[in-house]
């Protein structure tokens, strides 16, 4: 009976265990507690790895491996996303044809904003991310919304990271149980198995960050949306969140949901918030 | 702590026949062919040696069992580091059926390994199971 108990225990994720052993006031039935969640969370990371410097996970494999470390810091002398941030630039300043800009649609004319992206709207009652953000804004102002995945959507969302290096994440739960609930919902959703490999978001970024799976280091979870878009050789080119969601689970035979579904947008809010406190440091360069 | 879920021999063998009841293969030429599996694998004549390699390219196949994502094995390029290096398999595992156990679902001996369910979730069948497993006893 005592062994049942323990494999049952053991069933839960790496992370959760790891809740509830940091924060012994979490009871089995939890209520939702986002900030002891993050605490916990973070803390799993700063323990897992003593000698990173916490402002450092932001930056995906780099962060925890010296040789790939040197590679970055080679690769960010010449960056590789810097022809997107151009871009990114030169269409933020364009107005639409109706004369407005992105400017119009964003606290602070959209400058240094990143780290309070995705938001919860209480008027919507959803999550509302920075990708959601600027198609709605270019479809408020009669323009085509663009690809979640592609160049165009990457650029700008380069750029507005780009004036935002450094902030540090501020995302808020509002005092309304259905942002408890997408928070909630976002945190399920990472860790729970799924596929025909049985893998979790939290199997590849919460047990085995630091490790190779075949030639590639898995980032760790902490703070690993603040390098977001990011560019990898793999893709040549620039990849949003939407399309890193999308990657990881076709990657891993999981069937891919829509880009800025509620689930993915869930799981950006979850992964976010946790990851509050940590600096914004996109656009990435990956290998 | 969780071993007490491991499949047994009998369930593993169990679970051969009934799949090759799915396949609508005659159940007497199954029983056979373990028969011989079984015959074959204490002589090993020449032509085990095709299973090993069979087993060998199933373990290698980035389609099949892809086991190079995660272990270290002699032979393959660019293995990852999530699991133990394959190697002195039969030394910790004598009975072949164990390592069977692990490759249809190590969830059953560690419900958090981030090893995938080849069996259960029919990645592999039994067969390619038993190849590789005739593979893995190589090492
Ligand atoms: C089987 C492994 C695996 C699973 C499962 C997985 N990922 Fe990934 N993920 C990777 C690999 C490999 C990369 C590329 C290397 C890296 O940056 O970690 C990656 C990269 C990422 C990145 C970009 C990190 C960076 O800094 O470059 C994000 C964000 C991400 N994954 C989120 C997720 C989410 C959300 C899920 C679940 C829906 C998920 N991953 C599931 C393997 C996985
Ligand atoms: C995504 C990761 C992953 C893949 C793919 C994978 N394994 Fe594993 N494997 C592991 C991990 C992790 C362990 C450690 C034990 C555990 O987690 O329960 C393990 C353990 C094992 C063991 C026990 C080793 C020992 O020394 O006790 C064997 C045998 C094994 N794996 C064989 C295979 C074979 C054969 C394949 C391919 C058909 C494969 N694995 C694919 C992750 C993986």
């Amino acid at each position: 009976m005592k062994a049942r108990t323990s494999c049952l225990l053991g069933s839960l994720s790496a992370a959760l265990v790891a809740f509830v052993l940091a924060s012994p006031r979490v009871s089995a039935a939890d209520k939702v507690d986002p900030v002891a969640d993050a605490r916990a969370f973070q803390n799993f990371f700063f323990q897992k790895f003593p000698n990173v410097k916490h402002e450092d996970f932001v930056n995906g494999p780099y962060s925890l491996n010296e040789d790939m470390k040197r590679q970055w810091q080679e690769k960010e002398e010449f960056p590789p996303y810097e022809f997107a941030l151009d871009a990114g630039k030169e269409m933020f300043a364009t107005p639409f044809k109706n004369g407005k800009t992105y400017a119009d649609c964003f606290p602070n004319g959209g400058i240094g904003v990143r780290q309070n992206y995705p938001y919860f709207d209480t008027k919507e009652g959803k999550v509302v991310t920075l990708e959601l953000a600027l198609n709605r804004c270019r479809e408020a102002n009669g323009e085509a919304p663009y690809s979640y995945v592609k160049d165009e959507m990457a650029s700008l969302t380069a750029y507005m990271a780009f004036t935002s290096r450094g902030k540090t994440m501020d995302i808020r739960i509002p005092d309304d149980p259905r942002a408890l609930e997408a928070f909630e919902n976002g945190k399920r959703y990472f860790y729970t198995r799924r596929g025909q490999m049985n893998f979790s978001c939290a199997s590849c970024h919460v047990q085995s960050p630091g490790e190779r799976i075949r030639a590639e280091i898995l980032a760790p979870a902490l703070g690993i949306l603040n390098a977001m878009p990011i560019y990898r050789s793999e893709w040549s080119g620039m990849g949003t969140t939407s399309r890193r969601f999308i990657t990881c689970n076709s990657q891993t035979r999981a069937v891919p949901l829509e880009p800025q579904s509620d689930e993915y947008r869930d799981v950006e809010y979850f992964l976010s918030y946790v990851a509050n406190g940590l600096p914004i440091s996109g656009p990435g360069a990956r290998p | 702590m969780c071993f007490e879920h491991y499949i047994s021999a009998n369930e593993t063998l169990n679970l051969t026949l009934r799949n090759d009841a799915l396949t609508a293969f005659p159940r007497k030429s199954a029983l056979l062919l373990s028969l011989v599996v079984l015959t074959g694998l204490a002589a090993r004549p020449a032509w085990a040696q095709s299973t090993v390699t069979e087993g060998q390219k199933l373990a290698f196949d980035r389609g099949k069992g892809n086991c190079l994502t995660c272990h270290v094995i002699k032979g393959g390029d660019l293995p990852g580091t999530i699991g133990p290096e394959l190697k002195d398999l039969k030394v910790k595992y004598p009975d072949r059926n164990e390592l069977a156990a692990i490759l249809f679902d190590e969830t059953k001996r560690n419900p958090q390994t981030m090893m995938p369910p080849f069996g259960r979730n029919r990645i592999l069948t039994d067969q390619e199971i038993s190849a590789i497993v005739d593979f893995l006893q190589t090492l």
